[in-house]
């Protein structure tokens, strides 16, 4: 079916995306998904990862995101995650600051640590460069 | 009668006083309309898994979570309690503090252990004074800048200690912003989860149900099971939201109140000098008058 569908990805702080694209790519819990219009309603939880779309114009678009679900309607995408990022929002610099932090936190062999969550931040922190450092837009 | 000295000095201090009321007045004014923007932008995001949610419990089974089940016997109640770090915002936290106060009194005469969670100071302080105890606190959130990631660090631990049996039930204590002069405090369980409604879809309940024809991957209960930890953060997070911008609303109405006392306190200030400067004025011409009287004489 020919058309777009309107991606929104919202943020508990912002609405981080809205816009029509012609296809998008989410990483669903049980495996990464596209969805064009049309779509049959669909509900599930994300992991961390990268949404990839095609906006109406044609350019590939990359939004970071952490944990969160999506909702496919016919029509519109919604993305409720607790954190988004748009690729080209990414500071590069900063994240690596990131990582570097969490690693040492990690390191570091102190008892008042929250592990789990050094490492959360790690993991987003890794998956962010990741993404700034092999795709464009 | 105070001493022409006196009186000025008074009205002094008053008229800085009221520099000080003014600005905090309009320091609160420009941090409240952070605060509502951070809620407007919160609210989609609400909105939105309030549906979602609404919809998954009504599909999945009671037994979806243990964060649903209440307990067969409870023991301990952890009261999480929303304050401000700082003062001169009128009855705000007092109201606060002793809601949740009153609470966890009845709470504990049932015999109820009673842990408290403390964001801000100021509850802090006063669950200290009143000897109850304090599971954690934290700190220069309210009224400050903070993101979504404070609510659910803190989420998470409320519900691990939950699923730990650290404690039986969690309440939230905080302040709703009802409107600028209006902020009422609230108490909400929010663990275990209460039965949750999907609200607002109830007038149109000839429409299909609103999740009827999707697809869920994984299965509706472990969508549940995902999102009901989730759901704490959220009442969390917007239970501080609500918090912040009801300390500045509240910081807002007390200044501009006491900017109008400074005001009401420098006009009889000054009205009390005026008499006792022409007193003084009169006096003297008098004494003049009656020496020159005397000479003549």
């Amino acid at each position: 079916m020919a058309g777009n569908i309107r991606l929104e990805v919202v943020t508990p702080e912002a609405s981080v995306v809205s816009e029509d694209a012609q296809i998008v790519v989410a990483p669903g819990s049980l495996g990464e998904f596209g969805v064009l219009i049309g779509h049959t309603p669909f509900l599930t939880t994300l992991k961390l990862g990268a949404i990839r779309y095609k906006a109406a114009d044609g350019v590939e678009k990359y939004v970071f995101i952490s944990s969160g679900f999506a909702e496919a309607l016919p029509d519109k995408v919604t993305v409720l995650a607790e954190s988004a990022e748009r690729r080209r929002d990414i500071d590069v610099e900063r994240v690596k600051q990131a990582i570097k932090r969490a690693q040492e936190r990690l390191a570091s062999k102190k008892p008042d640590i929250n592990y789990e969550r050094a490492r959360a931040a790690l993991a987003r922190s890794l998956h962010r460069l990741k993404l700034a450092e092999t795709t464009r837009g | 009668m105070a001493t022409l000295k006196e009186v000025e000095i008074k009205i002094g201090a008053v008229k800085k006083t009221k520099q000080i009321t003014k600005a905090m007045n309009m320091v609160a004014t420009s941090k409240l309309r952070g605060a509502q923007q951070k809620m407007d932008a919160f609210r989609p995001y609400a909105l939105k898994f309030a549906e979602v949610l609404g919809s998954l419990a009504e599909k999945a089974g009671e037994e979806a979570s243990p964060l649903l089940i209440p307990r067969e016997e409870v023991k301990k109640i952890h009261v999480i309690l929303c304050t401000s770090d700082k003062g001169l915002c009128g009855g705000f936290n007092s109201h606060l503090t002793s809601m949740a106060e009153k609470f966890a009194k009845e709470k504990s005469e049932q015999n109820f252990e009673v842990v408290f969670t403390n964001f801000g100071k100021k509850g802090r302080d006063r669950c200290r004074r009143s000897g109850f105890q304090i599971l954690s606190e934290h700190l220069g959130i309210v009224g400050a800048k903070f993101g979504f990631n404070i609510a659910s660090v803190a989420g998470q631990k409320t519900v691990d200690g939950f699923l730990d049996e650290e404690y039986d039930e969690v309440y939230i204590v905080y302040s709703e912003f009802v409107s600028m002069a209006r902020q009422t405090p609230v108490i909400q369980q929010i663990l275990p989860i209460q039965p949750i409604e999907s609200g607002e879809k109830k007038a149109e309940e000839e429409e299909t149900p609103y999740l009827a024809e999707h697809i869920c991957e994984p299965s509706t209960d472990e969508l549940l099971g995902d999102m009901l930890p989730r759901h704490v953060y959220v009442q969390l997070y917007s239970a501080l939201l609500e918090t912040s911008t009801s300390e500045h609303a509240a910081r807002m109405t007390a200044m501009n109140n006491a900017t109008k006392a400074c005001d009401d306190m420098v006009e009889t200030l000054s009205l009390a000098y005026n008499k006792a400067r022409q007193a003084s004025i009169t006096a003297d011409l008098m004494d003049i008058v009656g020496g020159a009287e005397a000479l003549k004489g």
